[in-house]
């Protein structure tokens, strides 16, 4: 069979995007081959090792064994749109601060779990966190330091959210500056 | 990378209008809905249809509710809600535990139970690409006619490898099946057959609908336990689900095990209500029930993991869904 062409219409990290793209592509295919989304990782390609991580209506979803209809009408977010205007995604530091990525390659698809495991529960256990990303693999790190990360970044989110509520209070607002205290400079190694 | 081979794609609304696709393109159709295992084996080039049919879309493949003395599982509900459920973790424990202990996270996100129950058998000689395969001269199961397994034997002996059914055997579960002509039901117990290529009753038109499981079934004690080689993500080596009603006494009325992950389909073990009916399950009658089923399982090298040691770990896991059950 001959390879036929579809327009299809994907909400992207916040944005609308309708791209020309082969009907049997993936959805990693489209993100990395059309849209130049290169965060997310062609891995095992078939969906073992979860580096194709992205999130699916709020949902862990593997990218590279999804068809790319299937994303039609769903919102999709990536690596590339954990971060905001006001800097990097709370994982994303704390990532850095504990040196929880390695080669780096398994790290997007850990974050995207990761950051949809904290949308639903600020205060997850670590038995939470590994169930979460028992689906990610890592060969380098052991894992044991991106627990620590997803802990630490929880709790800076959870502290987020109590200046936030007491802002919208009335209360002593910390001004958006995170208030967890750190000795360490974000991207200092 | 893996690529898939080139096919349509299509978003049918309705039931109707899903057969009537699968109709109008008959065998260059195929029907996919959580696609987790589809996709990968089309990458592999186990399957190449021209057209893919989409389930997950269809509203008469949804839900989760009770509905004439059952509880409707609609077949497109993704594994992470199936095991969420609350219904289904206060009346059908086990279940929810199977389906939990599906695959990883993300696979359990798009995979849904139907497609579970429908799950193709996987084998060493099989799940591979199709340089791999072809290296090899390919296999019974497809494009070859020798068994890699067996080297002499003429049926394919691949490994049922799904968590769900031998639960849904245990709690008298049945399959709802639309086709272009009739609407079945089918017993969970009944739909599998011996036969690794194709290893069920659906026909190729058929959609599994729903799954009911009687709502008759849910004050029975239930026990799950699976073997695999990485608790995280992997397919079972021996999957292991028991059911029993219980008398006030604690003696047993009726108990039946179904094992999986060995053969073509699930297995209901035989001779166990003689051993324990009638009887509590004390120390004594769980050795006795362990060593009957240990008896009835020969498992063949059909995944990479040493037959001898799964067929070992058959009174193991036995003896650890009974102590869950004795504790339930």
């Amino acid at each position: 069979m001959t390879t036929t062409h579809d327009i299809v219409r994907l909400h992207v990290n916040g944005d609308l995007r309708e791209v020309g793209v082969p009907t049997h592509y993936t959805l990693l295919e489209t993100l990395r081959y059309i849209l130049g989304l290169t965060g997310s990782k062609q891995g095992c390609d078939k969906g073992d090792c979860g580096a194709c991580t992205v999130v699916v209506d709020g949902r862990p979803t593997l990218s590279c064994i999804t068809p790319v209809w299937e994303a039609v009408g769903t919102e999709v977010i990536t690596v590339e749109g954990l971060a905001s205007a006001d800097g990097p995604h709370p994982l994303q530091d704390e990532f850095d601060l504990n040196g929880a990525a390695q080669c780096g390659f398994c790290t997007p698809g850990i974050l995207c779990s990761a950051s949809a495991l904290l949308e639903r529960t600020r205060a997850p256990s670590r038995e939470e966190i590994k169930d979460a990303l028992a689906g990610n693999l890592c060969r380098c790190t052991g894992y044991t330091k991106i627990y620590d990360a997803v802990e630490a970044a929880a709790r800076r989110l959870s502290a987020d959210d109590a200046s936030a509520d007491a802002a919208t209070e009335g209360g002593a607002s910390t001004g958006g500056a995170s208030p967890v205290e750190t000795d360490r400079e974000p991207g200092g190694v | 990378m893996l690529r898939l081979p080139p096919f349509r794609y299509h978003r049918p609304s309705s039931l109707a209008e899903a057969l009537e696709l699968k109709g109008e393109h008959r065998s260059e159709a195929m029907y996919v809905a959580g696609g987790t295992d589809l996709v990968p084996n089309m990458k592999h080039r186990l399957f190449e249809p021209a057209h893919l049919v989409a389930l997950k879309g269809l509203p008469e493949l949804r839900g989760i509710e009770e509905r004439d003395g059952s509880l409707r599982i609609g077949a497109a509900e993704t594994l992470t809600d199936v095991a969420k459920n609350k219904a289904v973790l206060e009346g059908f424990p086990a279940l929810a535990a199977a389906a939990g202990h599906v695959a990883g996270p993300q696979l359990r996100n798009s995979g849904t139970l139907g497609g579970n129950v429908c799950l193709d058998t996987r084998c060493t000689y099989y799940n591979q690409t199709a340089f791999w395969r072809e290296a090899l001269g390919f296999c019974l199961k497809k494009d070859g006619d020798v068994c890699h397994v067996t080297k002499v034997g003429k049926k394919c002996v691949a490994a049922h490898s799904a968590d769900t059914p031998p639960v849904l055997m245990t709690l008298d579960a049945e399959l709802v099946l639309a086709g272009p002509e009739e609407i079945r039901s089918v017993p969970v117990r009944d739909f599998f057959v011996a036969d690794g290529i194709v290893n069920n009753q659906r026909l190729p038109d058929e959609i599994v609908t729903e799954i009911r499981i009687p709502l008759s079934s849910v004050g029975r004690r239930q026990a799950y336990t699976k073997l695999r080689q990485r608790k995280s993500i992997d397919f079972p080596l021996l999957t292991v689900a028991i059911a029993a009603d219980m008398d006030a006494s604690g003696r047993v009325r009726s108990i039946e095990g179904v094992v999986t992950g060995l053969g073509s389909r699930p297995r209901l073990l035989t001779g166990w209500s003689e051993i324990a009916e009638g009887h509590a399950l004390d120390d004594e009658v769980v050795e006795e029930l362990a060593e009957r089923a240990h008896k009835q399982c020969h498992p063949l090298e059909n995944i990479i993991v040493d037959p001898e040691w799964r067929r070992a770990m058959v009174p193991v896991y036995v003896k650890r869904a009974l102590a869950q059950l004795r504790a339930a």
